[in-house]
């Protein structure tokens, strides 16, 4: 994707700005400045974001701008952060000091944090700009940012489109020119399943990888939070910036982060990439099929050895997904009761503390968060928790088990990221059952634990189409190898989507 | 008809007790008692979103601690779990505790009431986390129209202490409380002030006929503020559940409230009222593996416990059982006890074999006594164990009588004087010297022929009257045994 000419700093990869930037060949005002403009051209009709910091923005890119300078004056590079002037989105369940976060809910519309969360923290080290915080659905549950409180946001390769969920507002920042990279979260497929819609790269490192301080939580064993970039060396770049053990989430892992974007050029060569043949039964649209099928023949043409494996409890993954989520959900909902922050009914000094609450709920949260809340608090209750979240959990636990054993098979495991390319707003099914199937692929990584790519590899009725890989625990390095490995066979690099009038 | 008599009490006590630890159970924040309201707080302990806990060491280490001083068994995996419910001063809406595998269970307590031995069964010992303070604005809960919320006590360590149904009457649930305390504060794991809420305690009582070995239904009583309390709520509790079975009625499972003033427990919620839960495994906490290694370590760091103490007491130094139980029930007194015998030993006098049980005297005593008088507690006092030592030693070598010693005890409790300042300043060195004493006794005899007559016409009495004399002339210095040998000696050359 490198060397075109005309590509505009907006469009250009976190890779090729860093080398530019090193360079001294633009800086780092420019980039921001190129990235608010390209902002200006599309957000009313792309709706990405619910927050952008301009002046802020700007204020950091000068301030990379003068470490980088000094970093090149004293011949010292390696002194300035990995990300220092790179323009970044973050998701808007990530807590940002001083910047509203809002998790696109009523309750949270003028919530403003007094902390960081660590992965902001290690953004702004890294010396990223933080321009912006991007839509979502409330609180993370959805499949295409359309329970957000505050607008829609529409597919860069098709406005009538939706663009997944619920990190769309990051899969469409980031495929519109609107940040560099973006960074989301991914409970059951958020981050991948909108990047496989809007046609780039979306990671779910292993649950532990990153750090969850600060984000705020929907389901706490399964949340995991990753990046969401234009293509899969920048990915491994993201990763670098936010892995590894933070002292304030007991979950995480104290494992070695290794430098991912040394994994980028490794090639396939010998990998075994196994299918499972549960996931490649119906249920997957037709258009999609042929293209993962065709980047799994890619891989093999690379020198990857194609094996079968097999997953059998995984008709299941989606029952124990929604059992384990929202049950946690009901709980990680309970402490936005509208005492300490949040929302408040007006002018109703006269009722009581419960009444309160019960009004502050009642009135700021959305129908998906409040069906989600009351599905948990059934599963949790007394009478019901061993016929449903004990079950869910000895269910997790042998999913996982059977995952384990199929990765002793093989390498990685290759599937669709969702059965469809992103569907018109208009054609969207009124079953929430039938949404909650958007996840049928992609929740088993989650339920697991180990982490997951979603990579472009083609495109179906001109929309793109995202291959997921899955990976032990611990090993996103083979995900960048045969993410990297699925970009170069898909024969698509580069291509981004019409938006603002400006074609490329 | 059965009669009251014929009711057997069954009481199981749950105690909750604040830990002592420096900072939080789940976050970094410091425990201060008394501190600015919300100082003491972070994202965490005031539930914010993306907040995560993270256990502090040092709470599971007391808590452990707690567990081994109780006699339980400490388990080897270990996990926390979600209490989910609505209430303003729990943060999260939920409160992060331990639901079915608590860090240490099955011990007991051994308790003494009125001579007999009892064993207390403790059927768990877990580790959660305080809630904040609601206080009510205005007058009184009634009448006020806000609340406010202090979130300095949200997130401190709390561990819950939860006893079978082995105790029978109010006196043994008091027994079990005090010794339960005296064990904790020993340990150091908690201050356990029942008036400053670093201690509280819920009563399950029933009543079954005596013989019968199927309990009663129970009903849970709340609001108990101080061991008198639990004593006067139990006894009110189990008197009300007898007269209601005698009467023909039945108990109900409910929640009572313990009104104090009026000295009743009152209706506060059914069971079915109770709330649900909805406990489960809490996903922000990695379950724990204890290490045996550690717990044996931290077992062999416990320091001396009150029975341990005691009976210490008996053997090294023949305290008499009472004295020596008193003593060791209560840390400050025994450690206070422990100085005065090494200030006594250093001193290394003759009396010094005498010297511990004398100051076990003087503390369950004179010393109690002034405290009670005072309200203070002995860290507060002016009386230092050097300074009681130096009485013992004045008294033991006869410098003083025992009789000026009180008084000379007065003085070095108000002011924190030396007792052997005092004896100087105000001439009170006792009077022994068979010469100077006999010269007084020979004045007294002759001017007191009365009562001298008497005794020779066999009043036995009159020589009280004679020592009273002798006394008033020395202002009370007069050696008590030397007077006496001398009177009486003085008298039979008279006869």
């Amino acid at each position: 994707m490198s060397g075109n000419a005309s590509a505009r700093l907006c469009d250009m990869t976190v890779h090729e700005l860093q080398g530019m930037l090193a360079r001294g060949q633009v800086s780092s005002r420019e980039i921001t400045c190129d990235v608010l403009a390209r902002m200006d051209e599309v957000e009313a009709s792309i709706g990405a974001y619910v927050t952008i910091d301009r002046e802020e923005s700007l204020r950091s890119a000068d301030a990379a701008d003068a470490a980088i300078a000094r970093a090149r004056r004293d011949g010292d590079l390696g002194s300035v952060g990995e990300l220092a002037g790179i323009p970044v989105a973050l998701k808007d369940n990530v807590c940002t000091h001083g910047m509203r976060t809002t998790c696109c809910s009523k309750m949270l519309e003028n919530f403003i944090p007094p902390y960081d969360a660590t992965v902001a923290e290690r953004l702004r080290a890294a010396g990223a700009v933080i321009v912006g915080k991007t839509n979502m659905d409330e609180f993370a549950m959805g499949s295409t940012t359309e329970t957000s409180i505050f607008h829609v946001t529409r597919n860069p390769w098709d406005p009538g489109r939706v663009p997944g969920g619920s990190s769309g507002g990051c899969a469409a920042a980031v495929a519109a020119g609107e940040a560099a990279a973006a960074i989301g979260s991914d409970t059951g497929g958020s981050i991948r399943q909108p990047a496989s819609f809007c046609g780039v790269v979306g990671m779910k490192p292993t649950y532990g990888r990153v750090s969850r301080y600060g984000v705020v939580a929907f389901s706490s064993s399964l949340d995991t939070i990753g990046p969401v970039t234009r293509d899969v060396h920048d990915c491994a770049i993201m990763l670098n910036a936010i892995a590894g053990r933070d002292e304030r989430d007991s979950t995480s892992a104290p494992d070695a982060v290794p430098d991912y974007s040394e994994y980028v050029d490794r090639g396939v060569r010998g990998l075994r990439i196994g299918m499972p043949k549960e996931f490649f039964g119906p249920g997957m649209s037709d258009g999609v099929r042929s293209v993962v099928e065709r980047a799994v023949r890619a891989l093999e043409s690379a020198g990857a050895r194609i094996v079968e494996v097999s997953i059998p409890l995984v008709e299941h993954a989606l029952a124990v997904y929604y059992l384990v989520a929202t049950a946690e959900a009901s709980s990680n909902m309970a402490r936005l009761d509208g005492i300490r922050y949040g929302y408040r009914p007006e002018g109703r000094a006269d009722v009581d503390v419960a009444d309160l609450m019960s009004l502050s709920r009642g009135q700021s949260f959305g129908m998906e968060v409040k069906r989600r809340i009351m599905l948990g608090t059934f599963v949790l209750s007394s009478g019901n928790f061993d016929s449903f979240y004990g079950r869910a959990l000895r269910s997790r636990r042998l999913l996982k088990e059977e995952v384990e054993r199929a990765l002793t098979e093989c390498d990685c495991l290759a599937s669709p990221t969702a059965p469809t390319v992103a569907f018109r707003f208009d054609e969207e099914p009124d079953d929430p059952l039938a949404m909650y199937l958007q996840d049928i692929y992609t929740t088993l990584a989650n339920l697991a634990g180990v982490p997951a790519i979603s990579v472009p590899c083609g495109f179906a009725n001109e929309m793109p189409v995202g291959l997921q890989i899955m990976g032990r625990m611990f090993d996103e390095g083979t995900l960048i190898q045969v993410g990297r490995a699925v970009e170069l066979g898909s024969g698509i690099g580069g291509r981004r989507p019409v938006v603002g009038g400006c074609a490329k | 008809m059965t009669e009251r008599g014929d009711y057997e009490v069954v009481v199981g006590i749950e105690v909750h007790a604040e830990l002592a630890t420096e900072s939080k159970v789940f976050c970094g924040c410091k425990t201060d008692f008394g501190a600015r309201p919300n100082s003491q707080t972070c994202p965490v302990c005031l539930g914010m979103p993306g907040a995560l806990p993270v256990l502090n060491r040092r709470a599971l280490e007391y808590t452990i601690r707690a567990g081994l001083a109780l006699n339980c068994s400490i388990a080897r995996w270990t996990k926390f779990d979600r209490k989910n419910y609505f209430y303003p001063d729990l943060a999260k809406g939920y409160q992060i505790s331990q639901y079915d595998i608590p860090i240490a269970h099955d011990g007991y307590i051994d308790i003494e009431v009125d001579g007999q031995p009892k064993r207390i069964r403790v059927r768990r010992v877990h580790l959660e986390e305080e809630t904040a303070k609601l206080v009510h604005a205005g007058d009184d809960i009634i009448s006020s129209n806000q609340s406010l919320l202090d979130f300095n006590r949200s997130g401190i360590g709390l561990i819950e202490i939860v006893s079978d149904a082995d105790m029978r009457s109010a006196d043994e649930a008091r027994a079990y409380l005090t010794k339960l305390r005296s064990i904790l504060v020993a340990l150091g794991v908690s201050d356990c002030k029942m008036e400053e809420g670093s201690m509280r305690c819920e009563a399950n009582v029933s009543v079954m006929p005596k013989g019968s070995k199927e309990y009663g239904t129970l009903a849970e009583l709340k609001n108990i503020a101080s061991f008198r309390a639990v004593h006067r709520a139990i006894q009110y509790e189990s008197a009300r559940q007898i007269e209601l079975v005698r009467a023909g009625g039945r108990v109900s499972r409910e929640t009572r409230h313990w009104d104090d003033a009026r000295g009743e427990t009152a209706f506060m919620r059914s069971k079915e009222q109770a709330a649900d839960y909805r406990y489960f495994p809490e996903p922000d906490l990695m379950p724990l593996e204890i290490a045996p290694g550690w717990v044996e370590e931290i077992r062999s760091g416990l320091p001396e416990l009150p029975d341990a103490r005691a009976a210490r007491y008996v053997g090294q130094f023949g305290l008499p059982t009472s004295d020596a139980a008193q003593i060791a029930e209560s840390r400050e007194l025994a450690s206070f006890f422990d100085s005065v015998c090494d200030a006594l030993a250093k001193a290394g006098q003759a009396q010094a074999a005498d010297g511990p049980r004398e100051a076990a005297k003087w503390l369950v005593g004179d010393v109690s006594a002034a405290l009670n008088a005072g309200g203070i507690e002995l860290s507060q006092s002016k009386l230092a164990p050097e300074l009681l030592a130096e009485l013992i030693g004045l008294v033991g070598s006869g410098k003083i009588s025992g009789k000026i010693a009180k008084s000379v005890f007065e003085e070095v409790f108000a002011r924190g004087v030396r007792p052997g300042d005092v004896v100087r300043e105000r001439g009170l060195v006792q009077i022994s010297d068979a010469g100077e004493l006999a010269a007084i006794v020979k004045r007294v005899i002759e001017a007191n022929p009365g009562p001298v007559a008497d005794y020779f016409a066999g009043k036995e009495r009159a020589i009280g009257f004679l020592v009273g004399q002798i006394m008033k002339e020395t202002r009370g210095r007069a050696n008590p045994q030397e007077t006496n040998r001398i009177l009486k000696e003085e008298l039979a050359k008279r006869s």
